[in-house]
Parts: structure tokens; C-alpha cells; sequence
């Protein structure tokens, strides 16, 4: 460990659908190093949140739950926790932001209450310490008028206002690790960028790691230092953010980079892949991506390809690179 | 919010006017009435008593003379009783309502403890065991509901008293008195209880489910908080919002009386007296006590508005 905050390992959660068990993450592998950035992309369904959302502990076991592997921060097996430890983790050693602010805060209660329960929770503080702390907070996500915020409701503010609410409150106990989960997707172009931008600041003001889940390669140029490209519940390629992008390997991979829509340039198309995920219901022993590979060859529709290491520190799933690196 | 209340009362007026209005004649233009119905009057007496009552007036003039009376505060005269309609309200009323608060309470507590535990056990074994019940309850009548109680509580086990609001021949004072009439409240509250339980648990159950998949559950666990907590301070209170109409709704039903139960059990209360002047043409008692629930049903309304402003944020900037 020593550098490393979060380490999953083999992780396999799986959902219990109408259309039967589904592994939304399969043998998901993956590490973040202390205050770094690492970014999970893939097309919906893929099981992005399904990782974040088997690291903070939070899926509700009537529709599924964690089969196999470890989740280990700063060294501890999550998996192994007790109830109560993981829940004093969460939102304290560990906070999460959802892809909806207009929903994820309570319409019935203060945005300064809201902010205050972390504190109020995991730290031995009075009320009106924690009330200090929660107006330091707003101001610090870079709202003003922070006593006016503190007392108002989530119905009068704006989407990318309580948002930055929500950043406010997985920052309350000064996390090690914060998990995004598709913070911009809900919000107008021009606040994206500003809450990307906050997003990254406060992360290196505060030396934290973080896990941030997107479908926008465009953010993950910005913001990631590790890129994992993940596609029907399994990581396909994996690498430094300057390498993936410069020289992407998987067909998937070289796809999405395609479909990118590049700001200032015009494009007369945009590209896509086409066809679709596959239903997760019905996979069987393959590429899960040969459906819709153009460079699909007989064993990919026979034998999963497994990931492998390549020189430049990159790490791939696919027949291509298979054959080059064993032979 | 103090000027919106004042609004709103003088939006009442006119409601109320038409309701009187409605009332009055739906009452006045049946045909028979208390007098004719009598068969024991000689045809003088009856023309005396029609002059006496003011019932030779033509009915428009009748109604204002109501409307006059109504709003001194006089409800018009029981001819039944021989007392003014007000006076024959609140002898009955109490004892109505009594049973009738206790029952209500009783429901809620239930409905809303067995709403939250099966939306968090939702298809548990205990969620299906409930949801039978509930059926059960919900589809039993209640003259026989009322009767199977009968005969187990007070006639097999003799635990209870069977009718009635105070033990016959019983001379009880304080707390001694209290204590007979709590007895004898037990059975009809817990049939109105039962009644009433089935469609509340269900209610609330629908409402506790729709509240634990919203999107600012998952951010309360996210926060670390207590399940308790996150259950009753961030769960429970947005699934208590939408039932404050329906709560409106009980509270006139508080003073209307629960003719079957009453019935059944021989209670004295104001439905069995209200049936009672449906059969003799007590029409002044009928509309007398029909206007004083219609006033409430009105008051109730404003009531859930104003405790919508003050539970949900989201309507009270709106004012
Ligand atoms: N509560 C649930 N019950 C059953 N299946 C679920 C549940 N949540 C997610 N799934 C399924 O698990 C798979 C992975 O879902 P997940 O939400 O992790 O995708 P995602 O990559 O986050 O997609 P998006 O970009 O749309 O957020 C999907 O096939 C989805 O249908
Ligand atoms: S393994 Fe085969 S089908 Fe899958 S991406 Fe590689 S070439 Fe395409
Ligand atoms: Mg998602």
C-alpha cells in the first residue's frame, strides 16, 4: 500500500434483474494512487456506478451485492468491515457526489442542516462549531452570501449551485478519497467546466485522491492521470491519460476517442460505434465487445481475451495484443 | 402567512353560503316533514304547529330566516328532542368523538410504524403477513367484524362490556367513572381501528417506498449516517407530507359520528342520533348538524393548506 488509497481487487457485484442475475462489475481490478486522479469511463450500463457504488458500501442487498473480491482503503478490506465501521468511513474517509443535484439533497431541509450532518455525525463538534464549519464550506465551493445559502432550501438554487452544495458536503470531513459519479452530466455546458475546475482544485488544495466516473472523454483530458476504459462490466484497457489518448489500443477504446466531439474543430459527422451494449443477461464466454468490433476474429467470439501488461505501461483485453505479447 | 390566513377565510365565505344554500333546500324541498309525519296530530294541531314553526312562509323567505339564525350562532330547533339543535349536538357529540380520536390516533400510530417497517422489508415475510391482514381487515364487514368482537371479548372471554357507554345502573364518579367509560370505549375503537387501519398501512407503505428509492436517501447513506436516522429524519418526513390532505379529511369525520359502530355497540353518539332524525323528519336537526360538518370540512381544508406551509419549504415561498 504506503501510496496507494484505494486498491480493488477481483471485485464482482452482481444485480438481480427481471432478465436474471447480471454481473454489472466483473472481476473489476483497479488502484488509486494518493492524490491522483483516476477516471472510469465507458458507454451507460457498462457498470461504472455499480464500482463506485460497491465501494461506498451502498448497494442495497434486495437488488444485488458484492459476490468476490477486496476493496481495500488505505489497507483495509472493506468487504470485511462491520456495518458500523463502513458507515463511519462514508462521508468521512471517503464522500461521494451524484450525477443529480437537483434530487440527491433533501427538498424538506436546510442546505446548512444538510451540510452539517457529516460533521455532526463523525466529528465530535458542537452545533455552532459545525454551523462555522458549514458556512467555511460554502464559501469555500465558492458560493458568497453564505449565511443566506445556509438557511435556504435545495428548490431555490440552481443546478450547479447545489452542486457545488453537494461538493461541500463530501468535503465536510476532509476525505482522503472522493468518488464523482458523473458530476457534470446533469448541468449546462458552461457550469460543467466550472465545476470540473472547482472539482480539481479543492483536489489538489486538499492532497485528496479521486475516482471520477464520466462518459465524457473530453473531462477525462483534463482532469485524469489514469484512465480506465471500461465496457460491459469489465475493464478493457487501462493506462496513463497521455499514453491512452495518444496511442488507445483496444478497438473500444480507439472508438470512443473517435466519437469524442472536438471543441473548436467542426466535424461534418460525429462518429459512432455502432450497434450496442450487449444485454448483460446473456453474455457468454467471448469479446463481449465482437459484436461490434470490425477487427473480430474467430477465437474472440470463442474465448474472453484476458488483460494483459504492455511495455509502455498500458493495459489491454483483446485478441490483437494477446498474440504479440505471448509470442 | 398571517395575511394568507386571512385571505383564505374570506375565500371560505362563499363556499359556505353555497353549502347552506344547498342544504337548506335539498332539506326543505322533500316532500313530509316532523309534523306530517306524525300520525297522532289532529289536523288543528298540525296547522298550529305549521304557523308555530314558521313553515307557511314561502321557502326562499324560510331560508333567510335559516341563514339569520345560522349566522347568530343558532343551528335552528330540534323538534324531536325539543331542544335547540346545538344544544342536541353537543350532549351527543363528545362521546362521538372521544371514540372516534382514540381510534384515530390508534390508526395512524399503527399505519404509519407497519408503512415504514414493511417499505424497509419490502416482500419480507413480515411485509406479506401484514399486507394479508391488511386485505383481511379492509375486506371484512363491519357489522360482522363488530360482531365476531362481540361474542370473543365480551360474551366467551366476558372481559369486556358488550354495549353501551357506562356500566347500567352504575352510579360512578371520577376517576371510577373514567375507567367504566374507557372499558367500554375498548371494543368500538378497536373495530373503527380495524376498519380504518387497511387503506391508511397501505398508503403509507406505497408513500415509504416511493420515498426510500429518491435520490437524496442514497445521500444520507452516503453522508455515514444512522439507517434510524436516515429512515425517520430524511424518510419519514417527506413521506408524511402527502398524507396531511388525508389527515384533513379525518377531521370532520372526528365529530361525524360512526353510525355502525354506534349501532353495534349501542354507543350514544351523534350518528345514531343523526339516523334517528333521518327516520322521524327531524329536518332542522338534519340540516342544523349537516351545516355545523360542512363549517369544519371548510376549516379542515384551510388547516391542511396551512400545515403544508409550515412541513413542505417548497410551498411556503410560494405564498
Ligand atoms: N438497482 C439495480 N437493480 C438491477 N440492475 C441494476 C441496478 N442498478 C444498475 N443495474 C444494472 O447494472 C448495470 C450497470 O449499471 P450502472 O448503473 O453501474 O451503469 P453505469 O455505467 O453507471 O451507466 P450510466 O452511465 O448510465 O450511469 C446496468 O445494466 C444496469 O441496468
Ligand atoms: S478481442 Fe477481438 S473482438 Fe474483442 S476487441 Fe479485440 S479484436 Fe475486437
Ligand atoms: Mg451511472
Amino acid at each position: 500500500m504506503g501510496n496507494t488509497v484505494l486498491d480493488v481487487k477481483n471485485l464482482l457485484t452482481q444485480y438481480y434483474t427481471n432478465g436474471g442475475v447480471i454481473k454489472a462489475v466483473d472481476d473489476v481490478s483497479f488502484s488509486i494512487p494518493k492524490g491522483q486522479t483516476v477516471c472510469l469511463v465507458g458507454e451507460s450500463g457498462c457498470g461504472k456506478s455499480a464500482v463506485a457504488m460497491s465501494i461506498m458500501g451502498l448497494i442495497d442487498g434486495g437488488s444485488g451485492g458484492i459476490k468476490n473480491g477486496e476493496i481495500l482503503f488505505e489497507g483495509k478490506d472493506l468487504l470485511k468491515l462491520k456495518k458500523h465501521e463502513l458507515r463511519q468511513l462514508r462521508g468521512n474517509d471517503i464522500s461521494m457526489i451524484f450525477q443529480e443535484p437537483m434530487t440527491s439533497l433533501n427538498p424538506v431541509l436546510t442546505i446548512g442542516g444538510q451540510i452539517m450532518e457529516p460533521l455532526m455525525e463523525h466529528e465530535l463538534i458542537s452545533k455552532k462549531e459545525a454551523k462555522k464549519r458549514a458556512l467555511e464550506l460554502i464559501e469555500l465551493v465558492g458560493i458568497g452570501r453564505a449565511e443566506e445559502i445556509f438557511n435556504s432550501y435545495p428548490h431555490q438554487l440552481s443546478g450547479g449551485m447545489l452542486q457545488r452544495i453537494m461538493i461541500a458536503i463530501a468535503l465536510a470531513c476532509s476525505p482522503n478519497l472522493l468518488i464523482a459519479d458523473e458530476p457534470t452530466t446533469a448541468l449546462d455546458v458552461t457550469i460543467q467546466a466550472q465545476i470540473l475546475d472547482l472539482l480539481r482544485s479543492l483536489k489538489e488544495q486538499r492532497d485528496m485522491s479521486m475516482l471520477l466516473i464520466t462518459h465524457d472523454l473530453g473531462v477525462v483530458a483534463e482532469v485524469a492521470d489514469y484512465v480506465i476504459v471500461m465496457y460491459a462490466g469489465k475493464v478493457i484497457e487501462e493506462g496513463p491519460v497521455v499514453e491512452l489518448f495518444k496511442n488507445p489500443k483496444h478497438p473500444y477504446t480507439k472508438g470512443l476517442l473517435k466519437a469524442k466531439p472536438v471543441i473548436n474543430q467542426r466535424q461534418e459527422e460525429l462518429y459512432t460505434i455502432a450497434g450496442q451494449v450487449p444485454n448483460l443477461a446473456t453474455l457468454t464466454p467471448s469479446c463481449y465487445f465482437s459484436e461490434r468490433c470490425e477487427q473480430c476474429m474467430a477465437i474472440c467470439k470463442e474465448q474472453m481475451p484476458k488483460i494483459n501488461d504492455l511495455d509502455n505501461g498500458q493495459r489491454v483485453a483483446c485478441w490483437l495484443y494477446e498474440e504479440v505479447t505471448t509470442v | 402567512m398571517k395575511g394568507y390566513v386571512v385571505k383564505r377565510l374570506f375565500y371560505m365565505i362563499p363556499t359556505l353560503f353555497g353549502a347552506s344554500i344547498l342544504i337548506f333546500f335539498l332539506y326543505s324541498l322533500v316532500p313530509g316533514n316532523f309534523i306530517d309525519a306524525d300520525q297522532n296530530l289532529t289536523a288543528e294541531r298540525k296547522a298550529e304547529l305549521y304557523e308555530l314553526h314558521g313553515y307557511n312562509e314561502p321557502v326562499v323567505i324560510r331560508y333567510f330566516i335559516w341563514l339569520k339564525n345560522l349566522l347568530k350562532g343558532d343551528l335552528g330547533y330540534s323538534l324531536q328532542f325539543q331542544l335547540p339543535v346545538g344544544e342536541v349536538i353537543g350532549n351527543y357529540i363528545w362521546s362521538s368523538f372521544i371514540v372516534a380520536l382514540a381510534s384515530l390516533i390508534l390508526t395512524w400510530f399503527i399505519a404509519i410504524l407497519v408503512g415504514i417497517v414493511s417499505a424497509i422489508r419490502q416482500y419480507s415475510i413480515w411485509d406479506t403477513f401484514i399486507t394479508i391482514i391488511v386485505f383481511a381487515a379492509m375486506a371484512t364487514p363491519s357489522f360482522f367484524l363488530g360482531l365476531v368482537i362481540i361474542k370473543i371479548f365480551a360474551v366467551d372471554l366476558g372481559w369486556l362490556p358488550a354495549g353501551g357507554m357506562i356500566s347500567t345502573g352504575s352510579n360512578f364518579t371520577g376517576w371510577e367513572y373514567v375507567k367504566d367509560v374507557a372499558e367500554h370505549m375498548i371494543l368500538p375503537v378497536l373495530v373503527l381501528t380495524m376498519l380504518g387501519i387497511g387503506g391508511l398501512t397501505r398508503y403509507f407503505r406505497t408513500n415509504m417506498l416511493e420515498v426510500i428509492k429518491q435520490d437524496f436517501m442514497r445521500t444520507a447513506r452516503a453522508k455515514g449516517l444512522k439507517e434510524r436516522v436516515v429512515i425517520f429524519k430524511h424518510g419519514l418526513r417527506n413521506a408524511l407530507l402527502p398524507a396531511i390532505t388525508l389527515f384533513s379529511f379525518e377531521l370532520p369525520a372526528l365529530f361525524g359520528g360512526a353510525i355502525i359502530t354506534e349501532q353495534i355497540f349501542n354507543w350514544p353518539g351523534i350518528g345514531a342520533i343523526y339516523m334517528q332524525a333521518f327516520s322521524v323528519r327531524d329536518y332542522p336537526l338534519l340540516m342544523g348538524f349537516t351545516m355545523f360538518i360542512a363549517v369544519l370540512t371548510v376549516l379542515s381544508n384551510l388547516l391542511a393548506d396551512i400545515l403544508y406551509g409550515i412541513a413542505d419549504p417548497r410551498v411556503r415561498v410560494k405564498k
